[in-house]
Parts: structure tokens; C-alpha cells; sequence
């Protein structure tokens, strides 16, 4: 896949233009729009697939495996019977917004996708505050969500709403902490630049900002064991309890949306993007995206929801102090170590990392005041 | 200091998962396999022996959901019952086995077979003809009979085949 980079600047500046193009810019731009959403959306699809196989198989069962060739073909056919569903509006609903949220969660997470280096500046655009606009977007599909658990006059969804609202205000800092020490190392907001730094993945400099990043990420994406916006067990199905056919759908593709997105985040920030040996670049860039997956599905099949108050707890007494201390080691090691020998921070930010999950452990409390450890 | 509080119980947790994952999945893809069942089932259908069968009434009196219909008359020349009408409901039969423990000539048998269902509940109703043993075509289950259950093939279960391949 060869993506040429139509950045800002291009935009601004006639003469970079691919004038090779028929037609001019404008065409080059929107091919490569479709492309990426398409990408994305296939993606899902995959992800789709492959988290129901591998929960299926890490629970003593087979999964899906009817539909095509090892039920490849399953996310196809869940979306058809979910695209031919009858679309209820309940009566007591705010239709405007009820209408609107959908939209609203999924507009965000196919704009990301614009920043994502997929191959060594195979991007629709290079934003200088690549990281920036991401952090800033990914957001927006929060708005989404609570609209749809607002509007939809139901206690289950408001209750989900505001869970999520909570859960992305308070998970959005150590996210952006942990950033922020990755871009001390890069020195560029920049996503390809970020990519470009990494000689060293950064998940062995930033073992820390990597846990944080990953555990937050988890949560703001609303993923087990922080999925509690959707608990079943208690408050149904969450946000889209009263959503139904093709809306329904849009919001099923907004969670795996921002699960393809998180682990490409992942694999850009902390382990090296589209770097790597013999294979093509987005070959890797995929590849890394699907293990951080793996990981999460893992994680998926394994852990027990939290509580709402021990998410909180987390982010708060664990997460936010740990993410803190992180970016100030960072800085002073960016700082003092001379060029070339960031390789001392391997050992040193591991055995920091260590000591302070060890440290912090022992201070965490779980409800009711009771002190564990 | 206990480690589980420290990130070991979720690593535990963790590794239990992905041995689950290179392991035999404990299921089975039905209509194409096809798990041998107990020897013993109490199969949804009953099989009766009508050579042996003294038309004596003591299955029908058993049945607790009295859905054993028994019509017999009496055949002088050979001083025995003739069965006319032999018919069980099996939509009603709540597999209690109590018909195949009282018959005191050993003509009936719990059915072998499990997959009897039907569109219609008129469809359940057994006939004497459908229910035959010398028909061959219906197997008995070893259920009171252990006889009978010797010459079953022994049950799979999925648990072994996992325990064998790890």
C-alpha cells in the first residue's frame, strides 16, 4: 500500500501537489479517504473474528465457525441480519439526539485513522500535533455515547452514560501522561516522527508509561475489565440498550472501531510502528496492531469486571501518581543522559517501574476502607 | 509478602486461559459428530419385545403420566393375552424408567436413541409398530438392562480427549 502524504502544508501549497493526478489534488485525497476507511473497516471485521474465535478457544470452545471457510465470513453475516433489522424509536426517546449519537461516536473514530502512520509516512495527512488531534478527537466519541445513553429515557443507559463519562474523564490523564513521556523521547508530536525515534521500541524506555498507557487505554475504550458501561449482568447492555438495527450497528462498530484504534496507538507510540525487518512496513504495522489485540483479548476472556469505585480508585491513586512520577523520571533522564546512550534507561525504568508497582500495590485500598496486602 | 497481590494472581489467571486456548475445545459440532451417549440413557422412546409380551397391563399401571395405553384380548387357543393396541405418548413421558423396572417379563426397554424430535406433539406418539424390537431397527439402552448395556459402546466424554492431548 503506497500512501503518498498529502500534509497541511500541501493543502496550503499548490506547487506540492500531486499533479500527476487527474483532476488534481482533490481526487488523490478522497481515493486514499476511502482507502483508509475501508482498511479500517475491514479491520474491524477482523477483529471482530478473531476476538470471538480466541475467546471461544480460550473458553473450551470452538467459536465461529459456520459461515465460509473457519466462519470467516461470520462478521459479514452478523451485519447483514443486523443491517435487515427493524430500526425501533421507543416513543419516550429525544429523537434528534437519539438520531445524532451514532453519528456523533463514529465521525471521531474514522477521523483518527487520518493521522495513523501505516507505512513510513503513509498517512492521509502529517499533522505536526499528530498526537494532539488524536487525544483531542478520540474524545468526541464520548459525547456520542452519552448522548445515546441520555437521550434514550432509560435509567440502564443513563446509568451507562455516566459511567463512561467518568470513566474517560478520569482514565483521559494518565493517557495523556503517559504520552507525554513518549513524546520527551521523540521530541515531535508528530505520529510518523514518533515512529521514526524509535530505534528503540519504547516499550523497554517507557516500560511504565507503557503499563499506564495500556491499562487506561483499556479503560477509556471501555474494554474488560473495565467494560462496566456495558455490564450485562447489571445495566444490560448499556449506552445502546435501546438502540436497535443499523444505529445498533454503528455503535458495535464504534467499540471495535476504537479497539483497532487503541492498538494501533499502541503499536505506534510504544513498540515501533511500522519498523521492523524483512516484511513490507504495513505489513508490521498490522501485525504489531493485532498482537496489542491478542493481548486484550486475552485479557478479555481472563479478568472479572471491576467496580465502578475500584476503576476510580485505580485511575486515580494508582494510574495518575505512577504516570506523574513517570514523566518526571523521563524528563530527567532525557535531560541528563548524553545523546546516544538513551539504552541506559532500559534497566534503570524497569527496576523503577518494579519497585513502584510494588510500592503503590501496597498502598492501594479496596472499598470499605479494608487494606489489602 | 503475598505475591498474588501484586499482578501474580492475574499472570495465574492469565496462563489458565492460554492453556485453554492449545487445548481440545470440550464440545462437540453436533450434527457432524456425534458423541457416543451413556449406556444407560433413558432415550426418548421406548422399545418393546412383542414375543415376550404378556399383554399383563403392569407398564400402564406403573406409569406415573399414565400415557401407556394397553388394549389386549384374550386369545383361548393359546390361553394368553393378544395385544392389540400398545401406544405411549412419549410427550408426556418424563423418562422415570419405572414402565421397564416393573414389567416382570423383561419386554420393555428404555430407547437408545435421543434425537425423536418432532413438529407436531401428535407426532410423539409411539406406535406399536414403531416401537418394536424385532424390527431391528430400534435399539434398546442398557438402562436396567446391564446386559444389554455390556454390548453398547462405552460413552465418550470430552474431558479424555483433552486429558489425553495435554
Amino acid at each position: 500500500m503506497i500512501i503518498t502524504s498529502p500534509s497541511v502544508n500541501s493543502l496550503l501549497n499548490p506547487q506540492t501537489l500531486a499533479a500527476d493526478w487527474p483532476g488534481g489534488f482533490w481526487w488523490h485525497w478522497v481515493l486514499f479517504t476511502i482507502i483508509v476507511i475501508a482498511v479500517v473497516i475491514v479491520m474491524v471485521m477482523g477483529y471482530i473474528y478473531m476476538a470471538r474465535r480466541q475467546i471461544g478457544r480460550m473458553q473450551s470452545r470452538v467459536g465461529p465457525n459456520r459461515t465460509g471457510p473457519f466462519g470467516l465470513l461470520q462478521p459479514i453475516a452478523d451485519v447483514l441480519k443486523v443491517l435487515l433489522k427493524e430500526g425501533i424509536t421507543p416513543t419516550n426517546v429525544d429523537k434528534t439526539v437519539y438520531w445524532l449519537a451514532p453519528i456523533v461516536g463514529l465521525f471521531p473514530v474514522f477521523s483518527i485513522f487520518a493521522v495513523m502512520p501505516f507505512t513510513n509516512g503513509g498517512m492521509l495527512a502529517n499533522l505536526n500535533v499528530g498526537i494532539l488531534y488524536v487525544v483531542a478527537i478520540s474524545s468526541i466519541s464520548t459525547v456520542g455515547m452519552f448522548m445515546a445513553g441520555w437521550s434514550s429515557s432509560n435509567k440502564f443507559s443513563l446509568i451507562s452514560a455516566m459511567r463512561v463519562v467518568a470513566a474517560v474523564v478520569s482514565y483521559e490523564i494518565p493517557v495523556l501522561l503517559s504520552i507525554a513521556g513518549v513524546l520527551l523521547l521523540s521530541g515531535s508530536l508528530s505520529m510518523n516522527d514518533i515512529v521514526l525515534a524509535q530505534d528503540i521500541p519504547f516499550i523497554l524506555l517507557q516500560p511504565l508509561g507503557f503499563i499506564v498507557f495500556f491499562i487506561a487505554g483499556l479503560a477509556e475504550i471501555s474494554r474488560s475489565p473495565f467494560d462496566l458501561l456495558e455490564a450485562d449482568s447489571e445495566i444490560v447492555a448499556g449506552f445502546h440498550i435501546e438502540y436497535s438495527g443499523i444505529k445498533f450497528a454503528l455503535f458495535y462498530l464504534v467499540e471495535y472501531g476504537e479497539a483497532f484504534l487503541l492498538s494501533c496507538l499502541i503499536s505506534t507510540l510504544f513498540l515501533g510502528g511500522w519498523r521492523g525487518p524483512w516484511l513490507p512496513e504495513w505489513m508490521w504495522f498490522i501485525a504489531k496492531g493485532v498482537l496489542v489485540w491478542f493481548v486484550m483479548v486475552w485479557l478479555w476472556a481472563t479478568l472479572p469486571r471491576v467496580r465502578i469505585d475500584q476503576m476510580m480508585a485505580l485511575a486515580w491513586k494508582f494510574l495518575l501518581p505512577l504516570a506523574l512520577i513517570n514523566l518526571v523520571v523521563t524528563a530527567i533522564q532525557v535531560l541528563t543522559l548524553p545523546e546516544g546512550s538513551l539504552w541506559v534507561m532500559i534497566p534503570v525504568n524497569f527496576v523503577i517501574t518494579a519497585v513502584l508497582i510494588l510500592l503503590w500495590s501496597k498502598n492501594s485500598k479496596l472499598g470499605w476502607g479494608r487494606v489489602e496486602v | 509478602m503475598k505475591f498474588e497481590r501484586y499482578g501474580l494472581g492475574i499472570a495465574k489467571g492469565l496462563s489458565v486461559t492460554l492453556k485453554h486456548m492449545f487445548r481440545h475445545p470440550t464440545v462437540a459440532q453436533y450434527p457432524e459428530q456425534k458423541l457416543n451417549t451413556s449406556r444407560r440413557i433413558r432415550g426418548n422412546e421406548l422399545v418393546w419385545d412383542r414375543q415376550k409380551c404378556t399383554g399383563c397391563g403392569t407398564c400402564a399401571k406403573t406409569c406415573p403420566q399414565g400415557v401407556i395405553k394397553i388394549v389386549t384380548s384374550t386369545n383361548r387357543v393359546n390361553n394368553r393375552y393378544e395385544v392389540e393396541k400398545y401406544q405411549v405418548d412419549t410427550g408426556y413421558c418424563i423418562q422415570c424408567g419405572l414402565c421397564v423396572e416393573s414389567c416382570p417379563y423383561q419386554t420393555l426397554f428404555m430407547g437408545y436413541a435421543y434425537e425423536r424430535a418432532k413438529y407436531r406433539r401428535g407426532e410423539l406418539v409411539q406406535n406399536m409398530e414403531d416401537m418394536m424390537l424385532e424390527s431391528g431397527k430400534k435399539q434398546p439402552s442398557g438402562y436396567f438392562y446391564p446386559e444389554i448395556a455390556q454390548e453398547l459402546p462405552r460413552q465418550t466424554l470430552l474431558v479424555e480427549r483433552i486429558t489425553e492431548e495435554e
